[in-house]
């Protein structure tokens, strides 16, 4: 990972001036850093998808299938006819060039083919040149240009290179969304077997193990009683959730991710938290184990393939409703695709929260509740006990994440939370947040580790604002209520700003949470030390309670039996 | 190159009606034949267009939400940007037709560089927006007050937008502004459009073709009402006769000026069906500004979903099922609990297999698969 990244100084030197020679007659480089690895053979067969074979983007031969550009020719023409979305987008844009630096991959490579208008163009000018009579005819005069395997090439590169975060939608004056592009394009690119791997497994594990990390039931289990030994250690509280449990009054599901790694543990560990503090009757499922969904990032279909489970298993339980845990691209299929492909979901109950009785009417056909609406009711209704003093330690930012913002419009929520449960809360510019957030960078299938650079340079607007924060209001914390966000800021944080850690907004409640039979709480949910961090920001440290048996900062060790 | 050919080929179009009216007198083809083709060709290709968007689904209901959603009854949903009612979607179209709203929205990229690190800021933008908008409403301004060349009596109406145009009250004839106004915004446009590289880079023949088209059209139109005061009276014999479904070629000769106007009239009717132009009818269809954001309230009905295969529950437990078991999941068909059933009466023995599993598994285990993920 560290070989071909370059040093911060290096990426920053961003030159926005696109080169003498025209688009069309310009190719990309499949340099190290830059571009995503093909997906594995097994992972195509293990869900059926077309032309699985072992590949490379950076060989000449990418084995694409006999009659591929045929393949190409009906991908588009039939989309065409199922989405008016693509039809229109493909017809109407006047290239007025609105959208050219709203794009996070446009601003941090200078690269002009990342102007989502350019990006769009990429498919449009094969659309005229295939499809239509005067671009056959005219060829580049009527903007059209011919099918060849390396425009397939280039697809693959800016296609892979786009996180669907719709940004540039916001300012279009058509409402031209490249993200619906972007999905056309990938759904055409996958029937050729051109699928990036860190989509390709994911899609794969999730369909068979029900998550994409492809953690088995049994490990999905360990791993949360882990996070309960250590919320046992660090708050006293002792949690025994459910797993699979028919007959409990909602199912909850959140992103896999966050069951595993850094920081996203912690933030589960506040769903932990949390419903133990309101006593809800709620279980998780090992079947319906992933909020997230990369068969979005793979085609409508593998979507669709993915996200029944959701449905599914709430039948099986026979729950009321499901409530959801923070992620980011799992809330836009919820919101704008979940019902309409797997609906309705007659078998549940328009959502009542058991705790306040408000009825979540928005929700009233998927049945499916955000856990930052629902614990903005329960704040709102003076439902938890709360201590915003216990993160006085954190100099907070909210970072909208793309889809939430833009696909959903949950805005006010999270920040009500945070406000409640932090002392210290600040936004970031208003270019830069709400509708008009910069994305992670990472998000749509781009967070693997072999493309840090592309990660690094389209993080960094989002990163700049973390920094003007920082520079004004010491900012420390940037929190968001995504999972993919989780993963990928730490490793953006660390390169563009430093000193400033990111968490879940669930993972902030439960900091905060003045929870029945706790101990002292020395320790965060990271197992920090709570004075040590006030002392970072200089504060006065806290006198905790002596404590008689025990001596020294050290957390007491979990004995064997 | 694409410049360069959109210029000529306007130069050329000047140049065939002015030499095909004033070389070879076919003052009957530019003045009677074109036009009826062009306007026919453009409702024709106007409706077989928009039909044609309209026959394609609307799979999902995708509205770009650019605003707080309609959740808790304690915070203030913004109706414009989030619309979730037809009262709400109607207004944010409305808004967005007739003031450009997201175009308004438009900032401009500051990316500095001080002491090695980057500075990222988003000015304010709204030059692209004022020529837009001045650009359109001027266009329809001088559409409207050329109503009065295919209406007699000419409609109050006509006459007061005529007068609010001619504001100025300069020049004779009354200089109409509107006119300048087109010529000096396509004029903006087409120098935005050439100057700024990324938007250079980005364009295309077709970009810069119905700018110098309506450039022409402009700058004829201004020649012939200021400079070379063509015969009024013959070109409203004409247009009349047009309108009225009798074309006559009037008896009082008229510029051949004027028929080169017409002419690049004819060919931006004709041609707009084909081209970007569409986005006039465009913009009402787009799903990411027309559709309500209620998908989670009410059910957005996909025409052609279909079933397709899943990993169902079953599945799953038949591949993990001794794993579950173990780890003291619950699971559907327990093979060990269901032999013991059926042998029910004798021993007590335990099978091995229904062991709740409280001991727990060993404690290194659930980093080992996805550990590769995590870069």
């Amino acid at each position: 990972m560290a070989d071909p990244t370059p040093k911060p100084e290096q990426i920053a030197a961003v030159d926005h001036k696109p080169p003498a020679a025209d688009w069309m007659d310009t190719k990309p480089e499949f340099k190290p850093g830059m571009y995503l690895y093909a997906v594995k053979k097994e992972s195509l067969e293990g869900v059926g998808q077309p032309n699985p074979r072992d590949w490379a983007p950076t060989e000449d031969d990418w084995k694409l299938p006999a009659d591929w550009k045929g393949i190409v020719r009906e991908g588009i023409k039939e989309r065409l006819q199922r989405f008016r979305s693509f039809k229109i987008f493909m017809d109407i844009c006047v290239r007025c060039g609105a959208c050219a630096d709203k794009c996070h991959f446009f601003i941090g490579s200078g690269d002009p083919k990342n102007m989502p208008v350019l990006r769009a163009e990429l498919l449009r000018s094969i659309y005229r040149g295939e499809l239509k009579t005067a671009g056959k005819i005219l060829g580049k005069l009527a903007g059209g240009r011919k099918l060849t395997e390396e425009v397939i090439k280039e697809w693959f590169y800016y296609y892979f290179q786009c996180t669907e975060c719709r940004r540039c939608s916001v300012y279009c004056p058509y409402g031209i969304d490249t993200a619906e592009i972007t999905i056309m394009a990938r759904e055409i690119l996958n029937l050729l077997g051109c699928q990036v791997d860190w989509v390709g497994t994911p899609v794969n594990n999730c369909f068979h193990t029900g998550n994409h990390l492809g953690l088995k039931p049994h490990t999905f289990k360990e791993n949360v009683e882990y996070l309960l030994e250590d919320i046992e250690e660090y708050t006293g509280v002792k949690i025994n959730p459910s797993f699979n449990r028919k007959g409990a009054e909602l199912l909850f599901i959140t992103p896999s991710g966050d069951v595993f790694a850094d920081p996203g543990i912690f933030t589960f560990m506040g769903y932990l938290m949390l419903f133990e503090h309101i006593g809800l009757d709620y279980t998780w499922s090992t079947y319906a184990s992933e909020g997230g969904n990369f068969g979005f990032f793979t085609s409508h279909e593998m979507m669709k393939r993915l996200n029944a489970k959701m449905y599914a298993e709430s039948k099986r339980l026979g729950v009321k409703w499901i409530l959801g845990g923070e992620c980011g691209h799992m809330w836009r299929v919820v919101t704008q695709y979940m019902d309409t492909m797997n609906g309705p979901a007659d078998h549940l109950e328009v959502p009542v929260s058991p705790i306040t009785g408000t009825r979540f009417q928005n929700a009233a056909s998927t049945k499916m509740v955000h856990i930052s609406e629902f614990t903005a009711d329960l704040i709102h209704n003076n439902k938890l006990k709360l201590d915003p003093s216990r993160n006085d330690h954190i100099r907070v930012t909210f970072h909208d994440s793309c889809n939430p913002a833009r696909g959903m419009g949950m805005l006010e929520e999270p920040r009500y939370i945070i406000n409640n449960v932090c002392n210290n809360f600040f936004d970031m510019p208003p270019q830069t947040i709400r509708e008009n957030t910069f994305c992670c960078g990472g998000g749509a299938g781009l967070n693997a580790g072999e493309n840090m650079e592309m990660r690094f340079r389209g993080g960094l607007p989002r990163m700049n604002a973390v920094q003007y924060v920082k520079d004004r209001h010491g900012v420390n914390m940037l929190a968001c209520v995504c999972a993919i966000d989780r993963a990928v800021f730490p490793a953006h944080l660390d390169y563009w700003v430093g000193g400033v850690a990111n968490c879940g907004v669930t993972e902030l409640v439960a900091n905060a949470l003045i929870m029945d039979g706790e101990i002292p709480r020395q320790y965060n949910l990271r197992g920090e030390e709570v004075n040590d961090l006030r002392e970072e920001v200089g504060l006065e440290p806290i006198a905790w309670p002596e404590e008689p048996e025990e001596e020294g900062g050290e957390p007491s060790e979990e004995g064997g039996e | 190159m694409h410049v360069i050919f959109s210029l000529l080929a306007v130069i050329a179009l000047i140049a065939i009606a002015y030499a095909g009216v004033a070389g070879a007198g076919m003052t009957y083809l530019f003045g009677v034949v074109i036009p009826y083709a062009a306007v026919i060709t453009f409702f024709l290709g106007l409706i077989i267009k928009v039909l044609d968007w309209g026959r394609s689904a609307v799979p999902f209901c995708i509205p770009t939400t650019c605003g707080q959603q309609k959740t808790l009854p304690w915070i203030k949903p913004n109706k414009l940007d989030n619309p979730t009612s037809t009262g709400a979607v109607l207004g944010r179209m409305f808004f967005e037709v007739v003031t450009m709203r997201s175009l308004f929205r438009n900032t401009k990229l500051d990316f500095r560089v001080h002491d090695g690190r980057p500075v990222i800021r988003q000015g304010s933008e709204k030059f692209l927006w004022l020529y837009a908008i001045l650009f359109h409403y001027s266009f329809l301004v001088v559409l409207l007050w050329h109503l009065r060349f295919f209406m007699e009596p000419v409609p109050q109406l006509v006459k007061v937008i005529e007068a609010l145009d001619g504001f100025l009250e300069f020049g004779l004839p009354q200089l109409l502004i509107s006119g300048v106004i087109l010529v000096a915004m396509a004029g903006a446009l087409l120098d935005r459009r050439i100057r700024m590289p990324n938007i250079r880079y980005i364009s295309l023949t077709s970009d810069y073709f119905p700018l110098f088209l309506i450039m022409g059209i402009g700058i004829t139109g201004i020649l012939m009402r200021y400079f070379l005061r063509v015969d009024v009276e013959a070109i409203k014999e004409l247009t009349m006769s047009l309108a009225t479904m009798k074309p006559l070629i009037p008896a009082n000769p008229i510029d051949p000026l004027f028929y080169a106007h017409l002419f690049l009239v004819s060919v931006l009717f004709a041609y707009f069906p084909f081209s970007k132009l569409m986005h006039m009818p465009g913009v009402f269809m787009s799903p990411t500004r027309n559709l309500p954001s209620n998908s989670r309230e009410e059910r957005h009905i996909n025409p052609w979903n279909y079933p397709v295969k899943t990993h169902t529950y079953d599945e799953y437990e038949e591949d993990f099922r001794d794993l579950m078991i173990e780890a003291g999941l619950p699971v559907v068909h327990n093979p060990a609990e269901e032999e013991e059933a059926a042998a029910q009466g004798g021993e007590e023995g335990a099978a091995e297999g229904a062991e709740p599993a409280e001991a727990g598994a060993p404690a290194e285990e659930p980093a080992e698969a996805p550990e590769e993920k995590k870069e």
